[in-house]
Order: C-alpha cells, then structure tokens, then sequence
C-alpha cells in the first residue's frame, strides 16, 4: 500500500502536470473528421497545438474562441457562436467539440444553454453533433480532461439500441486511456481481429495521428472512428475499457445500453496479458491463436534475458497514474524497485502502486526524490531531461509529451511484443549507463567507495516494498 | 488594470512604428493586430509573446503566476542557447487551483517568489501575469514590490494576459516592462567606445554566435543583448550603450526608439540574414559607433572584415547556383522579416514564387517587389489548403516557413526547411546563409522525395475499395457521386494533367492496350514517363474488368 502525499509548496518546479482542458481536446482528435475547440483566449489553444504538433509531428486541428478582455466581461456567447458557424462551414467538421478554459470557468459561462440557443438560432445546427466538456484548467489534469470526455461523448453519442435489437457476438467496444499510443492501439486492434472480433475504438488515435498521408488536405481530424460508427457502439457484445481512467465512460455505456464491461487497469507485462487474452479467447470462443504462444515465449525469453539488468535498479517515475500504474508495475514485476514515483492527479490506482509513497507533484519533487534515493533509473516525459542531465542516469522517455525524439507516436508497450521491445529499451539504456559511467576502475571497490555505496544499498532495500 | 490599458494605448501609438503612423486616430485606437477570428484563428497570445521576448534572459527565473495551462502545456520550448546560467530553462509557476481562484492568488504568488529566490538565488525574478489572475484582480505589481523590498532581489511585474491581444503585442509589453523596471536601474562595470546593445536578438539555435566572433575581431562589444543569451545585469545597465541594432522587424522598437529618446543611444532597424543584410549592418553598427565618438579607422576595419567574409560566402554559395538553377521557392515566414531572407535566397540562385507579408510593412513590401519583381506573388493571408494547393500543383520546389506550417509541404511530399523560431539551425550571418543553403540543398535533392511521390504499385486503381473496410466501398458501387468523383479525379499523369477517369474513358472508349496509344489520345506519359508503371496497372485492371468482347475487339 502506498500513502498518497500532495506537494505543499507554492510553486510547482518544472511541472509534470499538463492542463484539463487539452487532455479533454486530445480525445476529440480520436474523432474523424473532428474539430476541437478550446473555450479561451488564443493562447490555451496556441499553446496546447504545438505541445501536440511537436509530439506526433502532425498537423492537428485545434480551435480557438479567441476570448478577448472584452470578450471575457461581457461574456462568450459570441465567441462560441462564431466559432462553431466558422468552423461549420469552412471545414465542413462531421463533429465539433468544445473543452471550457481556466478563463470562461473563471466566469462560470453555462456553454451548454449557449450551444442550445445555437441550435435554435441555426437549424442546420439542429441535429449537427457539438459535444461540451466542462474542463477548467485549475483543476485535475490531462488525463482527468480525457476522461470526462470520453464518458461525455458516449453519454451525447451513443444511441440506446431498441429492446428487440440484438447484440452482434463478434463486436466489442473498446475504450482506452490516455495513456495508449497510436501504435499501441494498433496492436491492440491486430490482437482483437486475430481471435475474430470487430473492435470499435473510442477514440482512435490510430485512425487520425498515426502519421498515414490523406489523399486531400483537411483542417479537421483525418480519420478515427466516425460518429456513426459511435451511435451503434451499443449493439456490441462487450466494452473493453484500459486503465482506470476509462472507467466512467464505460460505465456510461453500460447504463445506456446494457454493454457489459471488462477493465483492464494494465496492458503491459505477462501477466497482465495473460489475463487479456484469456478474456479474448473466452467472450470470442476461440482459443488462443499459435502466434501469441510464441509472441509470449519470446516475451518470457526477453525477460529472462534483461532481468539480469533491470533487477534491482532504483526506479524514479514521473508519470499521470495510469501509466504510472502500468509502467511500475511492470518493472517492479522485472526485478526493480520503485523508489520514486511522482503523479499528476488522484486516481483510485496509486495507493495500489508498488512503492511507499506516491507525491501528486512536479519533476523538482521527483529529481530530488531520486537523488536522495539513489535512484539509477528514470522514466518520466521529455520534460525529464534535464533532471536527467542532472541526476546523470538512465532516462526513458514515456507519456506525453515526447517531443525531443520522434517517433513517439509508435512506440508500443501493450500485448506480449509491446512489452517484449520495451524491457528490450530500457535493458539497452541500462547497459549504456554502464558502458559510459561504470566502468570498473582500480578504486571502483576501495572501502571508501564501498561505504557509501552500501548505504545507499540499505536506503533502498528499506524504502522499496517487496 | 487601468495602466495596462494606458499602457497598450502607448504601444498603439509608437511613433517609431511606420504601420502606426499613418493609421488615424480611430484606427489605432483599435491597436495593432485585427482581433482574432473565433474558429479560424491561429498564432499565440500577449502572455505568450512576453515570454518568448524575455526568457531568453539565462540567469532569471520565470515564474508564470497562473493555472497550469499557461506554463505547463508550453515551457521548455524555444531553441534560445545559453552561453552560462541555466536557471532560464527550470520552469516555475504558481499552479492556481481553484481555491486561489475562489480567495485570491497573491499569497501563493508571494511565497512562489519566497521560494524560488531562497532555492535557486536567480540574478532576478520576473513575474508574468495570465488571464485569469488577472480577471480575479491579482495585482502582481504590488506583490513584486513588496517581494523586492523584503528578498532585496529585482522582482519584475511583466504584465501580459493572454487576453489583451497577440504574440506580437506581447513582444512589446515585455519591452515596456524592461523600460519601467530594468533598464537604467544598474550601472556597467566599464564601458568602452565600441558598445552596442542588441534589441529583438533571441540567440536561437545559438545564432548569436554565427556573428558575434566578427563583432569581437572588430572589438565591438555586445554590451547588452534583449534578449537573446542576456543576462539581467547586462539589460540594467544597457542605457550606457554607444548605438543599438534592432533585430527582430518591429516586436521590440518601442525598446529601442525610448532608449533612443531617454539616453540618447541612437538605432537602426537591421539583420543578419543574407550576405547583403549582414555587410549592410556591419557598416551601419560600425558608422553609428564612429559618429559616437569612436576612432573612425573602425570603418576601414570593418571594410576590410567584410570583404573577406562576403568573398568567402560568395564562393561557398556559387557551387550551388547551378543546382538550384530553375527551383522555386515558397516563403511563408512570420517574425523573420520576409525580405531579407528573399535577398538571401535569391543569392543562392533560388526563383521565388511567393512570399508572405502578413506581417511586414508597407516599406518592407516596397523592398520585396524591388528584389522580386513586380509580378512578384505577395501573400497577405494564405490558408493551409490554398498552400497545399500550391505544392502539390508543383508550383513550386520547396517551402520555407514556421513549424506550424511544416505538415502542409511534408504532406504533400514536398522538401520543407523550418526557417522559424522553433528552427534547429542557425542561419545568422556569412556562415548561416552559407548553412542555409546547404540545408536547402540537402531538402531539395533527398531522393526521398522520389519514392513518396510514388503511389504503391499494387493500389493505383483499386485503393478505394480497400481502403476503408467499413463501407466506403459499398457507397461508391451504390451511389457512384462523391466518392467515384474522387476516385476518378485521382490525378495519373502529373506533367500533362491527366486524371483517372480521363484514362478510364479512353481505354473504354478506344479500346486502348498499349501506354503508347495512351499517350497519343490523351497526352498522358508524355511528360518526365515516370507515370507509365501506374498506366500499365489501370491497362491490366481495366482489361480484367471489361467484357470479353471488347477485349476481343482490342487485340
């Protein structure tokens, strides 16, 4: 059981944390043909487009009201109004979006009455699918900002399927947090169609940031899983949710159309899913396909053979709680002990963390946790490298944002060959680290250096939880 | 909030500002940007553009007094390098939840500053002010005086909410902010003939240091840079400077033209881009300095410096003239000013086929239409898909713009060249133009381009079908509109313009079999031949699809 403390200083210190209202923006863009707009001054939305344009290195479309001092004292109907006829008729969006702001929450604007009297006012609006998520930035955090939109969007966009309707066996709903890649999406997909299922994705990164090239230039979202597509999500047979962030929405669904629900709070690591694809093979009735006994072969393999290098390191993790959830307890899993772990928001997860204590801080908190515990392994988002440079260990990068190193979007940590390539990772910076700063010299074992390494031995042992 | 008004009306009313000046009254009453479209806006806030113009300032701490949104979606971002202190790139902010909200942020903010200087003992704090902050009343000013007064530390007020306008105008509030709180407020430990201040300087990707070994072999001395690689002392006592060279177009000339006014440092408006640029502004620091009351052998000095720099660039630039001999360029810049980089490419050999002046003044269009031409193609306001449109047409070679534009022309598999603030080169000077192109040249001639450029053998015809299992396919057999439109205005042959359905018809109609006969009903091939694979593809498909009598009839 870990105790979960909250920061007490003043001043966040190189923050972990990224705001509500761009985690909430982040789920539309799993929408195709999907426009996001955040509810504030061109800055929210300036900002939270780079943070994403640099991460994926794709375009991403992101809207502003453009709130402006006047604006925010007389109030924003005008801007929402504007901004969704603009967008509504220069990017012909099949779905609008709407993520409120530090500023308009400041304010207390009602944008649901307001988006009402824009459908009254505009009929082609009438049926025109704009879903509000109420995000202040002062808040919760980016994964919170996912979460409530994802449930939002299954409470506004999933239709209640007639009572004589029935289920289509080989259908299932999955709804995966925050902390899922594009890349981890597709494997997920490949995984489910293998045992013969249809997965409906809510959202799916995968169809509109995994990087493909469209045949025309569009403003809006590029792919992901069409609105459409979202209303008979109720016809499936189960929801798949992943990461406990997840569990709202599918609880939403399950109330509005009787979907059962599995959760599963980690995709990464053997037991983990082994525990998927045994649910697979039972809800598909087929048995587990030859390839994922050899895909978890070669998984047993690689942990048997990076065991001998991530066993015993002192981890430092800085991540939001699914994926710290996840991450740490993979490695904890792998031999390693989880020193340090700092984190974004409350979720029920972190108390089950396999540590003594998770801090709701920043990267300041978690850099000095690692240096008084001697950590020697850290993993936390780019933001990171400095602490990094600093603490001169191991670092590798997870979360978001990875701006500093491309391919981000692809990098895959869930099913038996995600965690196969990543113990592969982070082993490999391991056995750099070693190469580079351990390399045994005369004085390596003298008692004067044996002393203080034995010290920082016994805070570790002490500190981490078996 | 009354002095920041009184404030924004005095940046209204630059006089420095060309733009401005010939605005009337009720125009520049409405300040200087057009507001913002809600649905079609782009580009940052005033908070936004404070902080680019002052965080390149490496031994302070910025504290951002906010919620998270302001700081952590957006902090360690920029490419500005840093010659020392690092305490620039640790991020701070108050982190406002909503209790501060509810009761007030000024406390948090006080022990924020408590905090950071009892830390990291930074040289100064600078504090910025966000929206909502500010629409709950925080006054930072009387926070950072009385933080200034109790920690005996500068505690500077930059007071830019998002909301009050643009990047731009934050640019220039940061300078108003300097104006009020650091310039002047401390004294240089000596002072020389040869001083220069450096204004809208930002040192990104270290550029800084592609000129300032000239200025030093000149013994001229940077004896102030704002903001790039600066330090806080150096900015306090930048009033003792000889001349100044504004750098960045107009984001800091409220800066410049008031020291001008206060201490009497006389400026000039130049840049380091393009070999022209760089040797323009060289002579202008040097003649400035000399009519100050340096030795006026500084002239020939730097004569004899340029010289050698221009015929060393000149040579390395000429092996590239014949490469890019006939390559268009289109230019879509924002700060950087679009016609110093226009000189500079066309030095290279580079034909430009279009270039952005949202943001240049009438003077600087003047300029532009001198170096290009009257026919020259001035964009005010170009669209994402009208950019598109463009490059994907061939209209032109390469594109050259921000970041945020880059996906438009990678997109469209055409070469890009970051030439912005996020840019990762540095393009400064003799040295930087010679790097400039050289990157040009690696973008234009990767033979990446090829291959992308190629569709997959396997797809050419039938890529809709499979594309989209979850019934695209379906519509189009059941309504033959939008998405056959699509298909069949897929385009084949790219030089003569030839369109899938154009092909299609001809081969139905004609019963052709061979690329040949193609060619010669339809033009298509008849261009660089790269299209003829594709062509053989939709001959096989067609004669798999057709019935047997036409196929008998054809061979």
């Amino acid at each position: 059981m870990a105790t979960v403390t909250m920061s007490k200083k003043a001043c966040a210190v190189n923050p972990l944390k990224m705001s509500q209202p761009i985690g909430g923006a982040f789920a539309f863009m799993g929408l195709r043909g999907a426009m996001p707009i955040l509810h504030g001054s061109q800055g929210c939305t300036s900002f939270g487009l780079t943070l994403f344009v640099r991460h994926f290195r794709e375009p991403v479309p992101l809207q502003t009201t453009a709130m402006s001092e006047v604006a925010t004292v007389l109030g924003g109907y005008d801007n929402v109004e504007q901004a969704i006829l603009n967008i509504y008729n220069r990017n012909k969006p099949e779905i609008i979006g709407i993520c409120s702001t530090g500023v308009t929450e400041t304010n207390g604007e009602d944008v649901d009455a307001f988006i009402k009297l824009i459908r009254e006012k505009h009929p082609q609006l009438a049926d025109f699918p704009l879903v509000y998520v109420s995000t202040p930035d002062f808040k919760d955090a980016f994964q919170d900002g996912w979460e409530k939109t994802v449930a939002r969007l299954v409470e506004v966009l999933v239709d209640v399927p007639p009572a004589e309707a029935e289920r289509d066996p080989a259908r299932v709903n999955v709804l995966p947090g925050c902390h899922l890649t594009p890349g981890d999406l597709d494997e997920l997909r490949t995984i489910l169609e293998d045992f013969g299922l249809t997965p409906s994705f809510l959202p799916d990164l995968a169809g509109s940031l995994d990087g493909h090239i469209p045949d025309e230039f569009t403003q809006t979202t590029i792919g992901g899983v069409g609105v459409d597509e979202i209303a008979t999500m109720g016809r499936s047979s189960w929801t798949i949710a992943i990461g406990a962030q997840m569990r709202q929405a599918a609880e939403a669904m399950h109330s509005k159309t009787g979907v059962p629900f599995r959760l599963f709070e980690r995709m990464c690591g053997l037991m983990p899913n082994d525990e998927f694809l045994a649910f697979l093979s039972e809800i598909s009735g087929q048995p587990v396909p030859s390839k994922y006994r050899r895909q978890r072969g070669q998984l047993a393999d690689a942990m048997l053979d990076a065991h001998f290098h991530i066993g015993g390191r002192k981890l430092a993790i800085g991540a939001e709680p699914d994926l710290l959830f996840d991450l740490s307890n993979m490695l904890h899993d792998m031999g390693a002990h989880v020193s340090a772990a700092v984190t974004t928001t409350h979720s029920p997860v972190l108390e089950r963390i396999k540590t003594n204590e998770v801090v709701i801080g920043d990267l300041e908190d978690l850099e000095e946790l690692a240096k008084r515990r001697g950590c020697d392994l850290l993993i936390t988002h780019s933001h990171g490298r400095q602490a990094a440079g600093r603490l001169n260990i191991p670092f590798h990068r997870a979360g978001f944002p990875v701006f500093d190193r491309i391919g981000a979007g692809h990098q895959v940590s869930v099913g038996y060959r995600g965690t196969r390539d990543l113990i592969f990772n982070i082993a490999n910076l391991v056995i750099t680290d070693r190469e580079v700063n351990h390399q045994p010299t005369p004085d390596s074992w003298r008692p004067s250096n044996l002393a203080s390494r034995s010290r920082r031995i016994a805070n570790a042992t002490e500190r981490s939880v078996a | 909030m009354s002095s920041l008004s009184a404030t924004l009306q005095d940046i209204f009313n630059e006089p420095g500002c060309a733009k401005n000046a010939n605005k009337s009254d009720v125009e520049r009453k409405k300040g200087c940007t057009k507001q913002p479209q809600p649905g079609a806006a782009a580009g940052g806030c005033a908070f936004d553009g404070a902080k680019i113009a002052l965080q390149p300032f490496t031994d302070v701490a910025h504290l951002i007094h906010g919620p998270i949104a302001c700081e952590g979606n957006s902090w360690d971002n920029r490419g500005a390098a840093s010659s020392g202190a690092s305490i620039w790139r640790t991020s701070f902010t108050t982190d406002m939840t909503e209790t501060d909200v509810v009761f007030g942020g000024e406390k948090r903010l006080y022990n924020a500053i408590k905090e950071i200087i009892g830390k990291y003992k930074p040289a100064a704090v600078f504090v910025y002010q966000t929206c909502v902050p500010a629409m709950i009343g925080d006054d930072i000013d009387i926070v950072c005086k009385a933080a200034s007064r109790k920690f005996r530390k500068p505690v500077i007020p930059i007071n830019a909410p998002g909301f009050v306008g643009s990047k731009n105008l934050g640019n220039k509030l940061a300078g108003e902010a300097l104006l009020e709180h650091v310039i002047g407020t401390e004294e240089p430990d000596y002072t020389t003939p040869y001083d220069i201040n450096m204004i809208g300087e930002y040192n990104l990707s270290g550029e800084l240091w592609q000129i300032k070994p000239l200025l030093d072999e000149l013994g001229i001395r940077i004896l102030s840079c704002i903001s790039g690689d600066g330090r806080y002392h150096e900015v306090a006592s930048s009033h003792r400077a000889r001349a100044a060279m504004l750098v960045c177009s107009k984001s800091m000339i409220n800066v410049a033209r008031r020291m001008e006014e206060r201490y009497c440092i006389p400026f000039f408006e130049g840049s380091f881009y393009g070999i022209q640029d760089s040797s323009a502004s060289l002579r202008e620091i040097a003649q400035l300095l000399v009519r100050r009351g340096a030795p006026e052998e500084l002239i020939g000095r730097t004569e004899a410096v340029i010289a050698r720099e221009e015929a060393r660039a000149w040579a390395a630039i000429r092996q590239y003239k014949p490469r890019f001999a006939g390559k268009r360029a289109l230019l879509i810049t924002g700060g950087v000013k679009s016609w110093s980089v226009v000189a500079a490419l066309q030095e290279a050999g580079l034909e430009l086929v279009g270039t952005s002046v949202k943001k240049s003044t009438e003077e600087d269009k003047e300029r532009i239409k001198e170096l290009m031409g009257l026919d020259a193609h001035m964009i005010e306001d170009i669209s994402a898909r009208e950019m598109y449109k463009m490059l994907k047409d061939a209209r032109a070679d390469i594109m050259l713009s921000g970041g945020k534009s880059q996906f438009v022309a990678l997109k469209a598999a055409m070469p890009w060249l970051d030439i912005n603030q996020e840019r990762s080169h540095a393009y400064l000077g003799y040295v930087g133009i010679v790097k400039l192109v050289e990157e040009i040249d690696k973008a234009l001639f990767n033979p990446i381009w090829e291959q992308l450029r190629q569709p997959a053998p396997w797809d050419t015809v039938c890529k809709n079908t499979h594309s989209d299992p979850m019934g695209q396919a379906a519509e189009s057999a059941s309504h033959p509109t939008p998405a056959e439109r699509a298909r069949r205005s897929k385009r084949i042959c790219f030089c003569k313009r030839v369109d899938l359905g154009t092909l299609e018809d001809a081969i139905r109609s004609h019963g052709l079999t061979t690329v040949r006969e193609i060619r010669q009903k339809t033009n298509a091939s008849g261009g660089c031949g790269a299209c003829k694979s594709r062509i053989r593809h939709i001959l096989a498909s067609s004669r798999e699809s057709s019935a047997p009598a036409v196929l008998d009839a054809a061979e």
